[in-house]
């Protein structure tokens, strides 16, 4: 499998993988009675257990007015310092444009992304979100991947993110 | 058209000590204290321009138009700031007991003209030479911003003298004095324009400690029909209000002749 962006997903070689596990996430983006809103940026990753990153899945910024992503992506803290800091903007199949308040959907093709040789084991899909003038907040979804078989997890934020549910199979 | 536009970024630089960028850059000021009980009275004021509400990480508020209003009604010019990397600084002795204002006001302008069949924008403070439009030019369109940015401060005692409007302006006129704010209290404030109540008007709150916390927790209010608003803050801390008028700003130029107001301040509420 070709690994198309810098960061480099370290999956042990074992024997337990799954098939092509496509992974669809659906968040929902608050609409904010504050003085002055701009649409936030957001990164959505796989962590393990351990807390490192299992798969880096969308990172939404301005791709024009922040295109080498040394600007503002840095304020997505988390993210940035564990995976944003070394890699080399734009991330292939990774990064976006940001998103307008409101539900949105992002799927992920299990190949592209590495999830269809995501080993069985407890993970946490992770969401952060960041607004100019604005806050940060991050919500963490666990869920167990037995290898195969279809996942359904959900949890929610309460400011700069709302409810955030994926669907794994 | 590239021409314009990098004449933009390089007066938008130059002018980031005396004016705010559109985005999200906001300047402020933080005194060390909202009351200070003491034989011999001082108190010590930041100002900068940041992103992150009182994080030091941009570029300074320069206090050169700095002013005190003492507990007897007196207006002085702020002296002695000091012009740092990412803030000024200014020690303010406060000779006489009760409740001081010290606010920045100013007008700033912003606009285009066309000279030498080239189209310009500028952008300044009001009477300075970056806001003077040059003579011969031609299509000239302004907008001005009238700015008031402020906080208080009381020496062993309050009063209300210095917390009178001026009537000029976007305004808040605390009802419950400012160095007396607690958090689950109920304080009474009031806004005006040009000296007139402004009802239903919304203002915001942020708590200060963002990086800290995550979420901005911005707290909404509105005046209600007579222009007086009576609200709480749960949490202790360090506020910056923020208010503007009209309430819908359009992105981009402003419509011609147009004129904007701006209040800010900052206001501590300590623990019950």
């Amino acid at each position: 499998m070709k690994l198309s962006h810098s960061l480099v997903l370290t999956l042990p070689l074992v024997s337990g993988w799954a098939m092509a596990a496509d992974l669809s996430v659906k968040f929902d983006l608050p609409q904010l009675n504050v003085a002055e809103y701009h649409k936030p940026y957001v990164a959505i990753w796989l962590e393990r257990a351990d807390q490192s990153v299992a798969a880096n899945l969308a990172v939404l910024y301005d791709l024009k007015k922040d295109a080498a992503g040394d600007k503002w992506v840095k304020d997505l803290r988390t993210w940035w310092r564990k995976a944003g800091r070394d890699a080399k903007f734009p991330l292939d199949g990774v990064s976006g444009a940001t998103r307008p308040a409101g539900s949105q959907t992002m799927k992920f093709d299990g190949a592209k992304h590495g999830l269809d040789k995501l080993p069985a084991g407890d993970y946490k899909l992770v969401v952060e979100a960041s607004r100019e003038a604005g806050g940060r907040e991050l919500v963490k979804v666990p869920f167990t991947w037995t290898g195969k078989g279809k996942v359904a997890a959900n949890a929610a934020g309460k400011e700069e993110l709302g409810a955030v549910a994926l669907e794994l199979q | 058209m590239h021409n314009r536009i990098l004449k933009g970024a390089l007066l938008g630089l130059a002018l980031a000590g005396m004016s705010m960028s559109a985005q999200a850059h906001r300047g402020w000021l933080l005194p060390s204290t909202a009351m200070v009980e003491a034989k011999e009275p001082w108190v010590t004021l930041d100002g900068a321009i940041s992103e992150g509400l009182f994080e030091f990480h941009h570029v300074p508020l320069r206090l050169d138009n700095l002013t005190i209003t003492g507990p007897d009604g007196v207006t002085t010019k702020a002296e002695g700031a000091v012009l740092g990397k990412f803030r000024s600084t200014i020690d303010i002795r406060l000779p006489k007991d009760g409740t001081y204002r010290l606010a920045i006001v100013s007008n700033n302008v912003m606009g285009s003209y066309k000279l030498g069949g080239e189209v310009k924008r500028f952008r300044g403070v009001e009477g300075t030479p970056g806001a003077q439009v040059p003579a011969g030019a031609t299509d000239v369109t302004t907008s001005t911003t009238h700015t008031r940015l402020e906080t208080f401060v009381s020496a062993n005692d309050m009063n209300d003298t210095a917390l009178k409007p001026s009537g000029v302006g976007l305004e808040m006129v605390p009802v419950t004095n400012p160095s007396d704010l607690r958090a689950g209290e109920p304080i009474t404030f009031r806004f005006q324009l040009d000296g007139k109540p402004l009802p239903n008007f919304p203002f915001s709150m942020v708590p200060s400690a963002v990086k800290y916390r995550g979420t901005l927790g911005e707290l909404r209010f509105t005046t209600d029909a007579k222009g007086e608003v009576k609200f709480t803050v749960p949490e202790a801390n360090m506020y910056w209000l923020s208010a503007k008028f009209p309430l819908e700003t359009q992105k981009g130029p402003p419509a011609p002749g147009a004129k904007r107001y701006s209040y800010t301040a900052t206001l501590d509420v300590l623990p019950q």
